[in-house]
């Protein structure tokens, strides 16, 4: 007992001090350390990323509980999803998420299929195969806002290109945008124009990164082009078509300037009101920032059922 | 690249022997395939070329000929775009100037530099690059109008700038959204760069103790010129041809700090229909800065389309 009382007055600082020592190397390796050195660099950009879209969603998620108009600031009180049990209820929402997603799909199938296909021509010893590449891609290079003035011209029911070629086969024109059944596959079409030079970019690459022993087996097997394509080129194609097929999918999700930019106003060509203009004539033009923002929650979860998958699948493949 | 060239013997040999019509029938979907992706921009300049009487009575995609040729539409779409053009070259330089600085460090710091966790951070940010702009529509225009006005309270000091107006104060929070919104996609594309670069050097580098900041500075920064102009050239391009931001931002195509995407959808309209002789030149002209770029740039852009998609 008393040895054991005069022992822990004397250990007890000993231990501390040890402690203390131990707690300030630590610091002193933290703040030597990789993490914290590199902190300006990776921090900055990503506290005003971070700021700026994840603050941006979870300040939208908020509004989207309340009952916000823009007539007053926006009451935190009560809380509620009454928003989104009116957007699930309302007719115009249930037709702008069926068109969104038959844009999403229709456009990502056409716009793949084309890709490989123009990028298996194009991996087939054309000549000037750069140059060609360049002007399939060049769609691209140009603003939605653009890309829509020249379809607009290109549907024109008077005299646009398509009506001419329609007519020319002795149908009757046909007024593209201003049918409601003809609009939506029209815009597909046009967005199909602007963005299949990119899923064939991204299949040119991953067709480069094929061995080439892989074509001359099969032709000495004495396989078909198209058979060697099919049953062993494309398969191996799949990174591409994933990534290929996120990008255009996200592509298909911002449509929203397409779609404005052809009218030129919040309501575009009847049939083809998709969720991004629906959000945005509620939110801008009506007011309804609430309403708005609970449409855009919705088509932010549409938008991370496409990510998240892919970002899974890429964390597995080891190649994020 | 090799590859294909490495592969290209078998092909040559192809091409001599059996000139056959599969080699003319591929050659045909070739110049098919390049009519289609042509034809509307060729169809769109050669509207711009026209006066509204040949418009209405030749071919689109005719050549303008003899009286049917004007340049009356285009300078009257420039006249109408060409304070709109400063408004986005002054909103997109530097924007995408600091895009690429901010994106460039971000990489560095995730890539080059390793710690636990980083895998996570950088894919926080690589959901930036995906996440649609209309889940942050409204918080945005909360933000710049009613919490923090910086474009008010910027006002008199842009209005104080000759040949400015103090409208176009509005120009500076669209700046730094599109610098906030930019740095995901341009970290990607860097990272990218940068996890290709051989490590060996940077390797040796922390041997000899140098810091983290002077190898950014001596060995990191000079061996990634390249990719800033990959970047620079693909931000720009996006940050010029954006509408979202600048709607939401700058709302109305008569505003003095319009820029070009939010004035081209109005331009040659009225109650008759749309002028398509005007708004074909203004859309040709609208797209000629980023034509010009994406042709004398096109490897690069590919590029960094490739990267993109990871």
């Amino acid at each position: 007992m008393a040895t054991r009382d005069t022992t822990e007055p004397t250990n007890q600082p000993a231990v501390s001090t040890d402690e203390v020592v131990d707690w300030k190397t630590k610091l002193r390796y933290f703040l030597n350390s990789d993490f914290v050195r590199s902190s300006p660099y990776w921090g900055i950009p990503f506290v005003i990323m971070g700021i700026a879209v994840y603050g941006g969603i979870g300040y939208n998620l908020v509004i989207s509980f309340t009952d916000y108009n823009g007539l007053e600031p926006p009451t935190f009180s009560s809380l509620d999803l009454e928003m989104y049990r009116t957007a699930l209820a309302s007719e115009a929402f249930r037709e702008a998420a069926i068109n969104n997603f038959v844009l999403l799909i229709s456009f990502t199938a056409i716009s793949l299929i084309l890709g490989l296909f123009l990028a298996i021509l194009l991996d087939h010893g054309i000549r000037y195969k750069n140059k060609v590449q360049t002007i399939y891609l060049l769609p691209m290079a140009l603003s939605f806002v653009v890309t829509a003035q020249l379809w607009l011209w290109m549907f024109n029911p008077d005299s646009g290109v398509l009506t001419i070629i329609v007519t020319t086969f002795g149908f009757d024109p046909v007024d593209w945008l201003g049918n409601p059944q003809l609009a939506l596959p029209a815009v597909i079409f046009a967005l199909v124009w602007q963005f299949s030079g990119y899923a064939m970019v991204v299949y040119l690459a991953g067709l480069q990164s094929i061995p080439d022993d892989q074509f001359e087996a099969a032709k000495v097997d004495g396989a078909s082009t198209i058979r060697t394509y099919l049953r062993i080129i494309v398969p191996q194609l799949k990174e591409s078509s994933v990534s290929a097929a996120v990008v255009l999918m996200v592509f298909a999700l911002k449509a929203f300037t397409f779609l404005y930019s052809l009218v030129g106003q919040y309501r575009p060509p009847n049939g083809t009101d998709i969720l991004a203009t629906l959000m945005v004539r509620q939110a801008f033009k009506f007011g309804k920032w609430a309403y708005g923002a609970a449409i855009a929650t919705m088509l932010l979860l549409l938008a991370l059922s496409v990510i998240a998958p892919y970002l899974a699948y890429q964390y597995r493949q080891g190649s994020l | 690249m090799s590859q294909s060239t490495s592969r290209s013997p078998i092909d040559v040999e192809s091409l001599v022997e059996n000139f056959n019509y599969r080699r003319v029938g591929k050659y045909a979907l070739v110049v098919l395939f390049l009519g289609f992706f042509l034809v509307p921009l060729e169809t769109g300049i050669m509207t711009a070329l026209k006066t509204n009487s040949a418009i209405a009575r030749s071919l689109p995609f005719a050549p303008p000929a003899g009286e049917g040729f004007t340049l009356t539409n285009l300078e009257y779409a420039f006249s109408q775009l060409t304070n709109s053009f400063v408004n986005s070259l002054l909103m997109a330089v530097p924007a995408t100037l600091l895009n690429v600085l901010l994106a460039s460090m971000a990489a560095y710091g995730l890539t080059m530099v390793s710690w636990r966790g980083q895998l996570v951070v950088f894919a926080l940010f690589l959901v930036g690059v995906f996440v649609p702009y209309q889940a942050v529509l409204v918080p945005l225009a909360q933000f710049w109008n009613n919490m923090f006005p910086l474009a008010q309270m910027l006002e008199p000091l842009f209005a104080a700038i000759p040949f400015l107006q103090g409208g176009h104060s509005r120009l500076v929070p669209l700046t730094i959204t599109h610098v906030a919104y930019g740095i995901p996609i341009c970290t990607v594309l860097f990272r990218s760069y940068y996890k290709s670069l051989p490590n060996s050097l940077v390797e040796a580098a922390k041997i000899d103790g140098a810091s983290i900041t002077k190898i950014y500075r001596r060995i990191v920064l000079p061996l990634s010129l390249p990719m800033f102009g990959v970047v620079f050239i693909y931000q720009f391009t996006q940050i010029y041809n954006e509408f979202l931001f600048s709607f939401t931002l700058i709302t109305g195509a008569n505003h003095p700090a319009a820029p070009v995407t939010l004035i081209l959808p109005a331009i040659g309209s009225s109650t008759e229909g749309i002028d398509f002789g005007v708004r074909m030149s203004a859309a040709f002209l609208a797209a000629l800065p980023t034509i010009i770029l994406y042709v004398a740039f096109a490897e690069q852009f590919a590029k960094g389309l490739r990267t993109e998609s990871g």
